[in-house]
């Protein structure tokens, strides 16, 4: 019989991180952190968890805790949101750079300032040149689904990842979620307990100062200079273009459940014009493609699960018919556009396709976007685009 | 050479002198230590103990190993009998 809770995306986290059997939590335990750490720290009390839970001063170290955790070979997990990512911003190039596979929910909440604990996707878009993967949920079970492959995907190729999903609209919003049991996920995520950096009783100096050229260690052998760590990290992430849907669908193989790899599709069999999105405002995408279907548009949803590395290749494929691309984002490049629309009209012009191009910025700090308004910005789009807009700005 | 770097993940060294290589050409200024300032006491090893990168060693008469020595000036500031000055 399956194991069906109601449960938030925060517990879902919680639950997907202890299947993973996690052995290292480091977590700053204020606002602007969400109940996936206090969950955590309830099954480490009860003992349900064999963790070292570590509750340290900052975001930032908390960062640099499951960095050093990994490096020695543990499983490591973290979570945060909004200003405590911000605070995280150096140690996240760090991790990335310390090549370790470090998994973290980003609940994503608005920035300060002004204070809002409310939800728009402005704190991870603005870690997006860290160097970690970021993959955006749509639903609870997908927060789940996704966490247990993180750790697949990121013990593969050392590179962290960032599961990202919506504050308060999926966090703390209750919805059937089912567990797995863990027996399939120890089959699917075998243990990670060998440090690829140590061996006993030899001592090794991690990241030191690196010049601009290859250079002899003092065991003669010619290592990189810096500009060719960071030409490996790019490919290593462009690789994770084949990794992230492989993971996903060896997920389904055993659990019967798949999430799109890369990036999800409604209704785009036959669609002209198209509403591309991330997280849970790309579900809601779907429910306007519906209203305008009835209006007699051909209308479909992209889901962007993710935005880095970003498919531009998959995007553009599943783009080459459509007349019409309509973004939503909930974030913002200030001074330009939204990141997404950027990035996905470079991905459309390097294949030299020009669909009618719109982009909305709606929902900052947790301002309502109901379906109604998604569809009505479409038509907008689709009779008088390009338009480059903000939705339901008061006043 | 190149297949080295293709396969290194991240910067790491085992520790050891040099693994950032020989920094002492970083230096403009040049500790001198004048030996007969120097009270050659283990008591005090003063410039030893603040050297933050740890080329000098504790023998008497004190050397600095050049090949590391960043020229920080620290040594001199902090040697009691003023025995260590910086020169071009």
């Amino acid at each position: 019989m399956k194991d069906i809770r109601i449960i938030t995306a925060n517990e879902a986290a919680a639950i997907a991180a202890s299947l993973c059997r996690v052995q290292v939590i480091a977590a700053y335990p204020i606002t602007p952190q969400t109940p996936v750490t206090e969950e955590l720290a309830a099954m480490v009390e009860r003992g349900e968890l064999n963790a070292e839970y570590l509750t340290v001063e900052s975001e930032h170290s908390a960062m640099a805790a499951v960095v050093g955790a990994s490096q020695m070979g543990a499983r490591v997990f973290t979570a945060t949101s909004a200003n405590g990512l911000l605070y995280m911003h150096e140690m996240l190039h760090w991790a990335a750079g310390s090549r370790v596979p470090v998994v973290m929910a980003c609940v994503n909440r608005g920035v300060g300032a002004p204070w809002t604990i409310l939800n728009d996707q402005q704190d991870s878009i603005a870690q997006r040149d860290t160097g970690w993967i970021q993959l955006y949920c749509r639903n609870s079970q997908e927060v789940l689904d996704t966490i247990i492959q993180a750790f697949k995907i990121s013990e593969e190729i050392y590179l962290p990842i960032m599961v990202c999903y919506d504050g308060f609209v999926l966090s703390h919003a209750s919805t059937p979620v089912e567990v797995p049991d863990s027996v399939l996920v120890d089959r699917f995520l075998p243990s990670y307990s060998v440090s690829p950096h140590f061996q006993e009783n030899e001592p090794m100096n991690l990241n030191p100062l690196i010049l601009s050229d290859p250079r002899q260690d003092p065991d003669g052998n010619i290592m990189p200079g810096y500009m060719d760590l960071r030409h490996r990290l790019q490919q290593d992430l462009l690789a994770a273009l084949e990794t992230i849907p492989g993971a996903d669908l060896e997920f389904a193989s055993v659990f019967g459940r798949c999430w799109g790899g890369l990036l999800w599709k409604y209704r785009m069999e036959d669609a002209e014009h198209v509403m591309v999105s991330m997280g849970s405002l790309a579900s809601e995408c779907t429910i306007a493609a519906d209203s305008l279907r009835e209006q007699g548009l051909r209308a479909g949803v992209i889901g962007v699960r993710s935005y880095r590395p970003f498919p531009a290749e998959a995007l553009a494929t599943a783009l080459a018919d459509a007349e019409t691309v309509t973004v939503f984002e909930k974030d913002i490049s200030y001074g330009y556009r939204g990141a997404l629309a950027s990035d996905l009209k470079a991905a459309l012009f390097d294949r030299c396709l020009q669909p009618k191009f719109s982009s909305y910025v709606a929902g900052l700090g947790g301002r309502d976007v109901r379906p109604d308004q998604l569809a009505h910005a479409a038509k907008n789009g689709i009779t008088s685009g390009p338009i480059c807009g903000w939705i339901d700005v008061k006043g | 050479m190149a297949d080295m770097i293709k396969h290194t993940l991240l910067a790491k060294s085992r520790p050891a002198p040099g693994e950032a290589g020989k920094t002492g050409d970083w230096r403009s200024l040049t500790p001198v230590i004048d030996q007969d300032k120097c009270s050659k006491k283990e008591s005090c090893l003063m410039c030893w103990l603040y050297c933050p990168d740890g080329v000098i060693g504790r023998e008497f008469p004190l050397q600095i190993d050049l090949e590391y020595c960043k020229g920080c000036g620290i040594c001199a500031e902090e040697c009691p009998r003023k025995a260590i000055t910086m020169k071009k």
